[in-house]
């Protein structure tokens, strides 16, 4: 059977040329082709990397941003707050004060008052005794006739004295 | 592209040149046996076979062919070198060597009549098939160094043309045989290999499959050619094997000890199987071209022979024969890229189960 048995030539010439065929295909296709379609997906691999890391960074940038505004806001909410209190607190302590100082004032009005009207009292004690010994020198000189009428007169003025 | 060019117009002219001198008595002879039945065993051995010369066509009867040069080194009459034409299609013999015939042992092959015996020669003629061989080989060169230029000059951007059309047969090969079969670490010392091979195989049984030169040769389904392949194959498996592959060959562990001593059973098997894995190899490749070839011939050998017992039982025929054959032809591109697929799988699985750390 020719069909099956191998043909020495044939062997021959396929053994050589497929050898050579094999070296050259190896060192001057296959190993650039290779090479290249690696470092192809290499780079398409590194560059998808990257472009994830970018959208990572990019997420983690609104986060923070996010975040800083979030602190913005407590920050001024809270300033806010204390302002509004300390407003509060100057407002009620100022009314304290204002109440006490007032209350100095009024204080100190009615003292002077009292001294004034005690020093007019006073005056007027003066004044009376100086009246009366006045009025008790005109009454004397003019209706100190009897001595009933003198004693009663001097009875009626005296009452009007104790009533001042 | 233009190389292949080249090569089919020198040798058209030199297949003219030489056919017009050997014109007269190939018709002389060939009259003689227009008479002769139709063997369609014949016909089909003939197309499948080898040959010392590429037929192309005849018309009349005259063989249109282009003659290959004949290399045989004999014993006895020393080296000649020759254009095959001089046989006038095996019909005449040249300086004491002629075309084997019917009959013989040796039949359509070069031999020598040595004291009254029929001897083969040391016989390395560019046959049909070597003649297939150098023009595939030059074309794959030509075709993955064109291509490895596109990518070093293209590096790291997008294929374009050839180079994206074979791209994906690559990578396929790369990461699905190589890659797959082989592992992660040790692949890329046999991707080379394994490409050559795929690409080899396929692009012969796509050439197997055009009638006309520079098709025609059935180089795949050539026990030789497979053979080559399957001893490659064989040496690489057998060059780089660790010591884990030997130690399961000849010691295969959890196998009991009953079917190692005394009589080594299973190493017996296993040694048989580190030769049948290539053996295998040669058989399937071969087979199944050569198969697809047998089946084509068939189909248009059933014309002739409906067509001896009367012409209109051959037109009617031939309808029939013509769609079965292309229906066999769209199966035989299947099977172009199966076997090429199966024969570089195989072979990947070979190197894999060779280099396979022990786990």
């Amino acid at each position: 059977m020719s069909l099956v048995t191998p043909d020495f030539g044939l062997i021959f010439w396929m053994l050589i040329s497929f050898l050579i065929v094999l070296f050259i295909l190896k060192k001057y296709a296959w190993k650039p082709i290779l090479l290249s379609l690696k470092s192809r997906e290499e780079s398409i691999d590194s560059a998808l990397k990257s472009a994830e890391k970018a959208r990572e960074d990019m997420a983690k940038l609104k986060d923070d941003n996010e975040k800083i505004l979030d602190e913005a806001r407590k920050t001024r909410e809270l300033m806010m707050k204390e302002a509004h209190e300390l407003k509060d607190k100057i407002i009620v302590d100022a009314k304290k004060t204002a109440g006490l100082e007032a209350d100095k004032l009024i204080e100190m009005a009615k003292n002077q008052i009292q001294n004034e009207k005690n020093n007019a009292v006073a005056e007027i004690r003066v004044k009376v005794v100086e009246l009366s010994v006045q009025i008790a020198e005109k009454i004397l000189q003019k209706n100190l006739d009897t001595d009933s009428k003198q004693k009663d007169y001097a009875e009626s003025l005296l009452k009007n004295i104790n009533l001042n | 592209m233009k190389t292949s060019i080249l090569f089919l117009s020198f040798f058209l002219i030199l297949a003219f040149n030489r056919n017009c001198l050997g014109q007269h008595e190939t018709q002389h002879i060939s009259s003689a046996e227009t008479k002769e039945k139709f063997k369609p065993g014949d016909m089909i051995l003939d197309h499948i076979g080898d040959a010392y010369e590429w037929h192309i066509v005849t018309l009349g009867h005259t063989h249109v062919s282009i003659p290959l040069p004949i290399l045989v080194y004999s014993e006895k009459s020393g080296f000649h070198t020759f254009f095959s034409s001089q046989f006038h299609h095996g019909h005449q013999s040249f300086d004491g060597l002629k075309i084997a015939g019917e009959g013989s042992p040796y039949k359509g092959k070069i031999i020598e009549i040595i004291a009254g015996k029929e001897t083969r020669p040391y016989d390395i003629s560019i046959t049909k098939n070597t003649l297939s061989l150098f023009i595939s080989l030059a074309f794959i060169v030509w075709l993955f160094i064109s291509i490895s230029r596109a990518y070093q000059k293209r590096q790291g951007k997008a294929p374009k043309g050839i180079q994206s059309l074979l791209e994906p047969i690559i990578l396929f090969i790369r990461d699905d045989i190589a890659k797959a079969s082989i592992g992660e670490k040790k692949y890329e010392k046999y991707t080379p290999y394994l490409l050559s091979i795929f690409f080899f195989i396929f692009l012969n049984n796509l050439l197997g499959l055009v009638p006309i030169f520079p098709g025609g040769a059935n180089l795949t389904g050539n026990i030789a050619i497979t053979m080559v392949l399957a001893v490659f194959t064989f040496i690489i498996t057998s060059v780089n094997a660790n010591k884990n592959y030997w130690i399961h060959i000849i010691n295969a562990p959890g196998v009991p000890w009953w079917l190692k001593l005394p009589l080594p059973l299973m190493p017996i098997v296993e040694i048989i199987g580190v030769f049948t894995k290539p053996f295998v190899l040669m058989i399937r490749l071969f087979a199944n071209i050569t198969a697809g070839h047998i089946i084509a011939l068939g189909f248009f050998s059933l014309i002739f022979i409906f067509g001896e017992m009367s012409a209109g039982a051959g037109y009617g025929m031939s309808v029939l024969s013509v769609s079965f054959t292309v229906f066999m032809s769209l199966l035989e591109l299947l099977v172009a890229f199966i076997q090429a697929y199966v024969f570089t799988l195989l072979s990947a699985l070979y190197f894999g189960m060779a280099t396979e750390e022990h786990h």
